[in-house]
């Protein structure tokens, strides 16, 4: 049987705190709802709630590729312990939709509470859920009467209704009212004081009415903490996007596309605020592109002229820079890439997550390519490795990709304060025309100092000496055509040496746990919380475990000591293929690469830590394996009965 | 005057001579007779004529046999012999990182008019400051001359085959017009003296500078009834104006009437004199009549050349980023990283 094990997420292994007996600061929370209704304010106002009471948490905005009318929906999290991972069976469902309530209802745990909007009827779903129908619509309007003038007034009202729900979750959980109307107050801030003024009105109104309607005693519940202390909530995207302004980036290219334009679109807002001279003159450029080609040829082309030159985008776009970047990485021009991964292949699921990528980002190109690839595990290092892509591509003169995915970029993750980067921006090895004086010789491509690094100059650059012809084609040192086979092999293994030196100074996988474990655990990117939890059930399940978190590709010699270290790895990744596992079983001896075992999760949500527990208990209990994936699609996919497909058609 | 052997060259106020060898390239390795050797050694002349300064300079290219000839001219600048296509892109990014590069771009029409259409219209578009070359032969040369989109239309491919273009051909001028380009001409590769007084306005005009010049391929498409041969050129060719360039010197602007000369100024001050001959009725500063006059043109199968339409005010799309004056590829880590505080006060507002 294949060594790579699926999870199927509706059977659940494990029964933590979350059925019957009352739970404190453990809580996830879902709320069903429709695509542009307005409950985003309401689902941030929640999780803004429970970071003011200082317990670790983190909000998923679960979308559709829609604007508005399809379901979606918000999952927080929120956990004393910091595992602030994809949890995926509710405590408590809100259901504002009523085409996804039934079904949303159906896949809950027993025990957990339902609170739905009084006009959806979900009579005889089951009997092993406590239901709370509550009028949130005339709770709504009691707070926020029509002065029969204003003609928004039904749009507003709409979504104020969402507010009323969040002080029904409040009194239902114990957060506290006084940290619901400070996150009001945020959401809504400056100008929008009455805006403020009505949606607290209504979220008391909701608390008020749960205070008469709804046991006091549900059992899950928050209390305040002090576990936050001055950490932030922020998206991924944000932090690059910060990373990109701290990183001194100067030419930023992009092409719409979900889920990176928020990335290049928080990029644009800082660089306006904070990269203009005393003149309003900018010390940057931007350009929105017609396409992903011509983003990257912008950036390739900006790279060239000695710009520090970024572009962001996702799988497809990644698919439609393939050319130009393997022009850069023969032509060595530096270019940063951020790679915000989805779910392919094709469209496949644009809202969805995914680290589908990976392998492609390594090796993008045709012909022998291999690229540098920089993975945050979180949203600081969305920032730090921004910064520091952006520095590498400039050292080594070559594509740097930054690979992070929906999950980390679009989704609000808590982090400490971003350091201030303490390194001088790195300029690589460039020479000017006082240098090209002193020299009195320069060849482009020649490799004076044995890395494999050469020196280049800048077009523009005043001297007789300086000018060369970029060329994709074969060149030999002095940038001049040729199709001599020493002069192409020499290149490439110059190429190969120079990737080399790089994987010396790439960022160090992060390796922690119990030294003599027997069993270790390698993932990557924006699995790292749900391997946080993972690795406490397993130990608290008796399998203490290694950890080894990689954040570049390719990988260093730390890695292979770690799986030589220990006698079975698991390698967790968000993709079908094990795209990781099968590079690093290519790069070992045999006797290494047997020890690999591939964990992979790939059903478009984020990863949760029972999608690592589960298989790797399997294999633990069984030698040959746990017995699942069968290699049956039918017997490995079970029918989950569910409503029909809402459509936006 | 630059002597024989050198080039006067001014730059940001002062002057310095190079050898003229800096504006020449390596040897032309295109067939003996394109079209394109020829284009390379006009250019060479418009640039020492004009003084451009070959260190201030960059050179572009896509793929094709005319995506060869930036390694032929110039040889003090960098070149970047980019991808099939793909060249707009790539001197867009330059032109940012580094506004104050003078940049000529050669294209052909497979690499423009085929495979690179929607980056050259988006160039137009946003009117980048550059030259942009199409040294156009109506085929693909080193793929052994298949159609491209300017081949004409019930031209045969020169194989035992024959295959029959049956679609009609873009008229590059026409989709540069439309899309936006500020400067519009066409010219042919055997007429110097036209060429080199468009080559020489469009270096000094800043925006977008599109010549699309008529260059047989001697190899595949130079037979009699070919519009992209010599001797259907030498034939057809309608001269639309007698070009006369005045370097900086400033003339008066008259309105263009029929029969009269006109003067049209250059963004950089110099003028361009234009004579119309046969197409008294065209206004080179108005679109309308530039598309008019070669939808006609076309209807009458004649092969307008010379200056078909110029806006020397339309702003580029480098001096609309308002940037900075050093160029963002020279400015240094103070400008180009905020401040320590600036990332605090930014951490509180998250």
């Amino acid at each position: 049987m294949s060594p790579t094990a699926s999870v199927v997420e509706l059977v659940p292994v494990l029964d933590g705190a979350t059925s019957s007996s009352t739970s404190v600061n453990d809580l996830a929370i879902r709320v069903g709802t429709v695509n542009g209704s307005g409950s985003q304010s309401a689902n941030l106002v929640l999780l803004r709630a429970l970071y003011g009471m200082g317990i670790p948490c983190s909000g998923k905005n679960v979308f559709p590729s829609n604007i508005e009318g399809l379901p979606t929906w918000f999952h927080i999290r929120a956990s004393a312990r910091g595992y602030v991972a994809h949890w995926p069976d509710p405590h408590i469902l809100v259901c504002m939709n009523v085409q996804t309530a039934a079904d949303d209802v159906r896949a809950l745990r027993p025990g957990s509470v339902c609170i739905h909007r009084d006009d959806i009827d979900l009579k005889g779903i089951r009997d092993d859920v406590r239901f709370f129908a509550a009028p949130l619509g005339k709770l709504a309007e009691g707070a926020y009467p029509s002065d029969g003038k204003d003609k928004g007034y039904r749009d507003k009202l709409r979504k104020v209704v969402n507010m009323v729900y969040v002080g029904v979750v409040a009194h239902a959980t114990g957060i506290e009212m006084e940290a619901v109307e400070a996150g009001i107050r945020r959401e809504f801030p400056g100008r929008k004081a009455k805006a403020a003024e009505i949606n607290i009105a209504a979220a008391t109104a909701g608390f008020e009415w749960a205070q008469t309607n709804m046991p006091h005693d549900l059992p899950f519940r928050v209390a305040r903490i002090d576990g936050i202390s001055n950490q932030i909530l922020i998206e991924g995207n944000k932090a690059a996007a910060l990373g990109v302004l701290f990183g001194g980036a100067s030419v930023l290219t992009w092409y719409p596309i979900t889920p990176s334009s928020s990335f290049a679109e928080y990029a644009e807002e800082f660089l306006k605020k904070h990269r203009v001279d005393p003149d309003g003159k900018r010390t940057f450029a931007v350009v929105q592109a017609e396409d992903e080609l011509a983003a990257i040829g912008m950036a390739v082309g900006a790279g060239w002229a000695g710009a520090r030159a970024i572009t962001g985008t996702s799988g497809p776009g990644i698919s439609l820079m393939s050319e130009f970047v393997g022009l850069a990485y023969f032509a060595e021009i530096p270019v940063t890439i951020i790679d915000v991964q989805r779910m392919g292949p094709s469209t496949g699921l644009p809202t969805r997550t995914s680290q589908g990528d990976i392998l492609k980002l390594h090796l993008l190109g045709h012909g022998d390519c291999r690229h540098i690839v920089l993975i945050p595990g979180s949203v600081g290092e969305c920032y730090s490795l921004t910064i520091e892509a952006i520095d590498l591509a400039q050292r080594f003169q070559t594509p740097v990709f930054v690979a992070s995915d929906l999950d980390l970029g679009m989704n609000l993750w808590l982090t400490d304060p971003f350091p201030y980067p303490e390194k001088p921006l790195d300029r690589g090895k460039v020479l000017s025309a006082a240098d090209l004086d002193r020299l009195g010789q320069f060849a482009r491509y020649r490799d004076v100092d044995g890395d494999g690094v050469c020196y280049r100059t800048i077009p523009g650059t005043e001297h007789a000496l300086a000018a060369y012809f970029t060329r994709g084609t074969g060149h030999n040192e002095s940038s001049g055509y040729s199709e001599r086979p020493e002069d192409w092999k020499k290149n490439l293994d110059r190429l190969a040496l120079k990737l080399e030196t790089a994987r010396g100074v790439l960022p160090k996988p992060v390796i922690e746990g119990d030294p003599g474990a027997k069993v270790g655990m390698i993932a990557y990117g924006s699995s790292h919380p749900a391997m946080i939890e993972a690795r406490d059930t397993l130990r608290d399940q008796g399998l203490t475990t290694g950890y080894c978190r990689i954040r570049a590709l390719p990988v260093s010699d730390e890695v292979i000591h770690f799986i030589e270290r220990h006698q079975r790895i698991y390698v967790v990744e968000q993709n079908r293929d094990g795209q990781v596992y099968g590079l690093l079983k290519s790069a070992l001896p045999g006797s290494l690469a047997d020890r690999l075992r591939s964990v992979t999760h790939y059903n478009g949500t984020p990863l949760a830590a029972e999608n690592i527990v589960r298989p790797v208990l399997g294999w633990e209990m069984s030698p040959t394996g746990p017995g699942w994936p069968t290699g049956d699609v039918k017997r490995d996919n079970p029918d989950v009965p569910h409503d029909p497909e809402p459509s936006a058609e | 005057m630059a002597s024989e052997a050198t080039v006067l060259i001014q730059n940001n106020g002062h002057s310095f001579s190079l050898p003229t060898i800096a504006f020449q390239g390596l040897p032309s390795t295109l067939c003996k007779g394109c079209g394109h050797n020829s284009i390379t050694s006009h250019l060479i002349e418009a640039c020492k004529s004009v003084g451009v300064n070959p260190y201030k300079t960059v050179k572009f290219s896509g793929i094709g046999c005319s995506s060869k000839t930036p390694a032929y001219f110039l040889q003090a600048s960098h070149g970047f012999n980019t991808l099939h296509g793909r060249m707009p892109s790539v001197a867009t990014g330059a032109l940012m990182a580094n506004h104050t590069l003078g940049a000529i771009g050669v294209s052909g029409d497979g690499d423009t008019a085929n495979i690179g259409l929607g980056q050259f219209k988006h160039m137009c578009r946003r009117n980048m400051p550059l030259v942009y070359l199409v040294e156009d032969n109506g085929c693909y040369g080193l793929t052994k001359g298949q159609f491209s989109a300017t081949a004409d239309m019930h031209a045969h491919l020169r194989r035992e085959t024959g295959e029959e273009n049956t679609v009609p051909p873009f008229d590059l001028c026409l989709e540069a017009i439309i899309g936006g380009a500020s400067f519009v001409a066409r010219s042919f590769a055997g007429d110097k003296k036209q060429m080199i007084v468009l080559l020489k306005a469009a270096l000094v005009h800043r925006g977008m500078a599109f010549i699309d010049i008529i260059s047989p391929c001697v190899t595949f498409n130079d037979f009699p009834t070919s519009t992209k041969g010599w001797d259907w050129a030498r034939d057809h060719e309608q001269p639309l104006q007698e070009l006369g360039f005045v370097p900086r010197l400033a003339e008066i602007t008259v309105e263009q009437k029929e029969g009269e000369p006109t003067k049209v100024q250059l963004h950089d001050g110099s003028w361009i004199t234009l004579r119309a001959l046969r197409h008294d009725e065209h206004n080179v500063t108005d679109r309308g009549s530039a598309l008019r006059l070669l939808e006609e043109s076309e209807g009458r199968g004649e092969f307008l050349t010379g200056l078909l339409y110029l806006d020397p005010k339309r702003p580029n799309y480098v001096d609309m980023q308002n940037m900075v004056d050093t160029p963002l590829t020279h400015l240094s880590d103070e400008a180009l990283r905020p401040s320590r505080e600036t990332l605090e006060a930014i951490m509180t507002t998250i």
